[in-house]
């Protein structure tokens, strides 16, 4: 095995095409260097991405927020004006694994991780994010959404990276927020997950929501029955139980260890509820 | 025969130098190559923290690090703590409050509560337990270490 710290995208794509499916990309490595040890996985080549300047920022500007690929989850907690802007965002990159791995892993690495339960992507979708991605044929840029295509299985093409996450500029009385349940407080695995984001007119009415759940079906879902529900509505308490009800049956989970389908239906409804209250006194304080 | 790669970094101060493969953890070659033995492999898949150094400032298990991402960076191990005899306060507090007992994940717990102090030096019980969420500790049952790093942020406080 080699390894290879490319300082450019270009450089880093040209070491994937040329080594033709058997080199993986190393951001944080909280996933690929335990897949890599537990012998899951052999590449040849590791390029780790961490050295290419253009990857390492946050930048807002008049359209919003860029966050590069090799951004740990630490530093979107530290950056108070994306705190402010996308609060829902940096709360779930910032639940992913503990003080150590938050030091390390980073919201690119989870979306392409691809699994169900990734943490920071339910609240990406809600988002409305993009990730714009790199390769030899140029660039492009798609709905966060249609990374994953299944457990640990993603749309990238060969030879291509994400080099960023693109958030838009917040709109006034905008809000979200993300929950998971897990039976310990810190270092587990989401059972069931929700992300809401919504954005009010200056009445206090939503105006559009997003609705997304985690760990209900092979990859994250985007609910939009759920999101018809919260708009026009004041999020009252009618209106939480039609989401309750939405979220719960759109579910598609297994039964396994972590829970049964009957148990992860309730507890979609349950969250989805308090995600959208959440989400809504967000939205109101701004 | 695999070449090994050549990486030149500073570790609790000193430059280091050292040569490993690039499927090597950072954890492998501060035991393996430089003898640093205080970090300890518990799982080796980021879960027991007791692997736990500082890279660049930041908290990291060390155990899914390369040893060839430690090329040009800033090494911090339980081993630059103590000054000379001196021990450092969280040391003398874990020996204090017998925040110890076989001792495999002290280490861990040092460097992650020195981590934490440096960035939050006044925390509240609940702030200690959540930032040393990622070290375990199957002896102590956990109480003993937090009352050790409580008191060692008053000492370094100056309380
Ligand atoms: C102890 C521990 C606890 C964890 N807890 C959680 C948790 O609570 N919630 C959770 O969701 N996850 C958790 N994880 C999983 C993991 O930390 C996350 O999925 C993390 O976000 C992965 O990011 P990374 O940068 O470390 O990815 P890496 O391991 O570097 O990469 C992951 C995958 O993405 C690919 N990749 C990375 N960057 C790019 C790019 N720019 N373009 C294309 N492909 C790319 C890699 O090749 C690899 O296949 C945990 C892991 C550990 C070890
Ligand atoms: S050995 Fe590294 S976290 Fe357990
Ligand atoms: S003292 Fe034995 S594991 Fe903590």
């Amino acid at each position: 095995m080699r390894y290879i710290r490319p300082s450019s995208l270009e450089d880093a794509i040209g070491l994937l095409v040329e080594a033709s499916g058997k080199a993986a990309i190393l951001a944080g490595g909280s996933d690929l260097l335990v897949r890599m040890k537990g012998g899951f996985i052999e590449p040849e080549l590791i390029i780790d991405i961490k050295a290419i300047d253009a990857l390492r920022h946050i930048t807002e500007s008049e359209d919003g927020f860029v966050i590069g690929a090799a951004v740990p989850c630490a530093v979107l907690g530290e950056n108070a004006a994306l705190r402010r802007a996308w609060p829902g965002v940096v709360e779930g990159a910032n639940l992913i694994g503990s003080k150590q791995v938050q030091g390390r892993c980073t919201i690119v690495g989870n979306l392409c991780n691809a699994s169900p339960a990734a943490d920071s992507v339910p609240a990406l979708v809600a988002a409305g994010a993009k990730a714009l991605i790199r390769g030899p044929a140029g660039s492009r840029t798609i709905a966060v959404e249609m990374v994953p295509v299944g457990p640990g299985k993603t749309s990238l093409a060969p030879g291509e990276i994400i080099e960023a996450i693109l958030l838009d500029k917040r709109q006034p009385r905008s809000g979200d927020a993300y929950q998971r349940f897990t039976p310990r407080t810190e270092m587990d695995i989401a059972v069931v997950s929700a992300a809401v984001n919504l954005t009010l007119d200056d009445q206090g009415v939503v105006q559009s929501a997003r609705v997304a759940l985690g760990a209900v079906a092979p990859t994250v879902l985007l609910v939009e029955e759920a999101a018809e529900i919260l708009t026009g509505s004041r999020v009252d308490d009618k209106t939480l139980d039609r989401l309750a009800a939405a979220c719960s049956g759109a579910c598609r989970s297994i039964d396994d260890k972590r829970g049964t389908v009957e148990f992860r239906r309730k507890v979609a409804g349950v969250l989805a509820k308090r995600v959208a209250l959440a989400a809504y006194q967000r939205a109101g304080q701004k | 025969m695999m070449v090994g790669i050549a990486v030149s970094t500073n570790i609790n101060g000193d430059n280091a130098e050292f040569l490993c493969h690039a499927d090597e953890t950072l954890l492998d070659v501060l035991r393996d190559r430089l003898g640093l033995m205080g970090a300890k492999e518990g799982c080796g898949t980021g879960d027991c923290g007791a692997c736990s150094i500082i890279l660049d400032d930041r908290l990291v298990c060390s155990c899914l690090v390369l040893g060839a991402e430690a090329e040009g960076r800033r090494i911090e191990t339980v081993e630059g703590m103590a000054q000379g005899d001196q021990l450092h306060p969280l040391q003398q507090k874990f020996l204090e409050h017998a925040a110890l007992q076989c001792g495999i994940c002290t280490p861990g717990f040092l460097i992650a509560a020195k981590d934490l102090l440096a960035k939050n030096p006044d925390p509240t019980e609940e702030e200690i337990r959540f930032g040393l969420a990622g070290n375990l500790c199957r002896c102590t049952g956990y109480d003993k270490i937090v009352r050790a790093v409580q008191d060692a942020a008053g000492v370094m406080r100056g309380a």
